[in-house]
């Protein structure tokens, strides 16, 4: 593709007396040379760091061997390719290789939370842990069922609050709002909005109840009122995009089938777009539902069940593996445990969560003909 | 013909409008639309009537004062700041490299799964990653930390005390960093995959190699996408609470130092810490260093989704 096709036919059209004409791959590296260099220097930076290790006697270190066997294959690629293919394609497999590293230690966090979370979370995971609460525990033993069912009602109660303005508020601004200064300034509000740090969310249902129920009130619903917050641009969004690939043809075949505007949306655009709706929704809530801040100011710490949203304290899970890790008590194993196991059983959900989203988005999306 | 045409569409447009209906579901439409800028209107109203308690307050009226509520607020601002920034720093190059990697240098075919995996990184989380910086990413920077004190000490951001668990600044800003890669990756994905094919083919044509076409063409053309998806990328890290708050260990001090165990703190995570045991006027006090922390974010991501919205309007045509 990046082929340099030009030098092969010059000589063609210029002086007869040149040398042969060169092949169409001459100065080129072969196609295997990168790979080469690479398993050539992940060997030689093996074999410094395998006798280093040897030498001192510490353990083989895996990150410096990575470092420097990263290093000297850029400069390798850089130099070799520099001499043979000319110093622009030099620098272009210089950046290739970048490029590609730049993915690789990007991945190097997602692999090892991964990995930690599940190694560590699958201590702490027992029979127990899906079926006591905190209440008269101290030390070991205890679970997390109390956060779990906190967690659902309130993430619950958060979508029943967003979901339906989300999707109203896009159904405006797609169906209504064409053109008009209030439609440009919520979708501007909505951008802005996503911005909103999730603490700033949870101050703002604190100082909202505070007023009404006086300072210091902590309720499972204010948690909801908060995570709502943060939870209806993203609803909003998601929706406003899913509506606006409905083709207009639809609309405009429901229209002249004289059906009025508002059962066109309800039977016609709206099951065109649920799949992708569903999605965005389920996005949405897989993103609050990790919400920690928010729920910390709002929810507050319980070790009891609490079924009531209206009524006192209500435990969440982040807030739980936060409390846990936090406040430690003797011995303090138990408590790590405790906080990495609410970490498996939360990282579970959201992946859970994300991964029906995309296949909902993958199944049910309308076939639209092309 | 004309006469019986004519009047139809104006039929139509009458009725249309007054059918109840109608009338109701443009109006709950309408009502959700102004909701939401009523939320927004009540979220700042509601800070401001909350802090302006805590804006005057000094040390004989609330406890965690010790000075003016101005003496309280600098160094967190200067920490949450300096955090940030630290983090994006580490974050936009990389994030840059990675949405080339998807868009450009990826086989077609793995690149949307690609980007998913990116996209997983988001999902993750906050209180997660602040179990992982301060149980396996501390320690394991801790001696590098030490390293580089030891033998380049004598530039300034690297001296001081090395802390020996590892929780300084710089590991927060790591996790920052970590957290904000695929916000930003995500939206400069879109902005390289909209460059006109046209001008990435005619760079080739010309001869260039990868690299230059994609200076030449796919650079020039996501600039702003790359400016204004850094500026979220950076609202995002200024209101990131839980994995700050614990993986910093605070004392307060101003310092550039990156390496130290006394590191300034960082507002959202001095509420998150702070706000379960408040009490009284200290509650306004916090909420006060929310405020500053909101309209900071809110003025960040104003002016990135501006330019966001004034790029989008030339690029669809030409």
């Amino acid at each position: 593709m990046t082929v340099i096709a030009a030098p092969p036919q010059a000589p063609q059209t210029a002086s007869p007396l040149v040398r042969e004409t060169p092949r169409l791959t001459s100065g080129r590296l072969p196609k295997w040379a990168p790979w080469g260099l690479l398993g050539a220097s992940a060997l030689i930076s093996a074999i410094v760091f395998g006798i280093h290790s040897l030498a001192s006697g510490e353990t083989f270190s895996v990150a410096g061997w990575a470092v420097v066997g990263a290093a000297l294959y850029l400069a390798l690629i850089l130099l070799i390719s520099s001499l043979v293919e000319g110093s622009r394609k030099g620098l272009d497999r210089l950046v290739t290789g970048l490029v590609t590293l730049a993915f690789a230690i990007a991945m190097v966090p997602l692999v090892s939370v991964a990995v930690t979370v599940v190694v560590n979370g699958m201590a702490g995971i027992s029979a127990e842990f899906f079926t006591n609460s905190m209440r008269n525990v101290v030390g070991e033993g205890g679970g997390a069922l109390h956060a779990i069912v906190g967690t659902l009602l309130i993430t619950v109660a958060a979508a029943v609050i967003s979901i339906p303005i989300g999707v109203f508020t896009a159904i405006y601004l797609v169906e209504y709002g064409e053109g008009k200064r209030l439609s440009r300034a919520i979708t501007f509000l909505v951008d802005v909005m996503t911005g909103i740090p999730s603490i700033v969310a949870g101050l703002f249902a604190y100082a909202l109840f505070a007023l009404f129920f006086g300072p210091g009130i902590r309720m499972g619903i204010m948690g909801s009122v908060a995570l709502a917050v943060l939870m209806v641009p993203v609803v909003v969004r998601s929706t406003e995009e899913m509506l606006r690939l409905v083709p207009n043809e639809l609309r405009e075949a429901s229209y002249a089938l004289g059906v009025p505007k508002w059962r066109t949306i309800a039977k016609v655009v709206l099951p065109t777009s649920v799949a992708g709706i569903t999605t965005g929704v389920m996005l949405s809530i897989s993103r609050v539902i990790g919400e920690t801040a928010p729920l910390l100011l709002t929810a507050g710490v319980a070790t009891s069940m609490n079924y009531n949203l209206f009524d006192g304290r209500m435990m969440t899970l982040p807030v739980f593996a936060y409390s846990q890790y936090m406040n430690q008590g003797i011995p303090a194993s138990a408590y790590i445990d405790r906080a990495w196991a609410a970490a498996l059983v939360l990282i579970v959900i959201v992946m859970l969560l994300n991964l029906i989203a995309r296949l909902v988005a993958k199944i049910f999306s309308p076939k639209l003909g092309r | 013909m004309t006469t019986t045409t004519a009047p139809a569409p104006a039929r139509i447009g009458g009725t249309r409008r007054q059918r109840p209906g109608d009338r109701w579901f443009s109006g709950t439409a309408l009502a959700a639309g102004v909701m939401i800028v009523v939320t927004l209107a009540a979220v700042a109203i509601f800070l401001i009537v909350q802090s302006i308690p805590g804006l005057v307050a000094d040390s004989r009226t609330a406890s965690i004062l010790s000075g003016s509520f101005w003496d309280y607020v600098w160094p967190l601002a200067f920490g949450t700041v300096w955090a940030s920034m630290l983090a994006l720093v580490l974050a936009v190059p990389l994030a840059v490299a990675v949405a080339l990697f998807i868009s450009h240098y990826a086989p077609r075919r793995l690149s949307q799964a690609l980007g998913y995996v990116v996209d997983l990184l988001a999902a993750v989380p906050s209180v997660v990653y602040g179990l992982w910086g301060i149980l396996v990413l501390a320690p394991a920077v801790q001696p590098v930390y030490a390293w580089l004190n030891t033998y380049v000490g004598w530039f300034p951001l690297f001296g001081g005390t090395v802390s020996s668990t590892g929780r300084t600044i710089f590991t927060a800003a790591i996790v920052l960093a970590v957290m904000i890669v695929p916000i930003i990756t995500a939206i400069c994905r879109e902005i390289f995959l909209q460059t006109p094919v046209l001008h990435e083919e005619a760079a080739l044509a010309l001869g260039a190699t990868r690299w230059e076409m994609i200076r030449m063409a796919v650079f020039p053309f996501g600039r702003s996408g790359i400016i204004s998806a850094s500026m979220l990328g950076l609202g995002r890290a200024l209101g990131e609470t839980m994995a700050v708050a614990m993986v910093l260990s605070v004392s307060g001090k101003v310092t550039f130092e990156l390496f130290t165990s006394e590191n300034p703190g960082t507002i959202p995570a001095n509420i998150a810490l702070t706000f379960p045991e408040a009490y009284g006027v200290n509650v306004n006090v916090l909420i006060a260093t929310g405020l500053i922390l909101f309209v900071v974010t809110f003025a960040v991501n104003a002016v990135a989704r501006w330019i966001v919205s004034r790029r989008s309007e030339f690029s669809g045509a030409n």
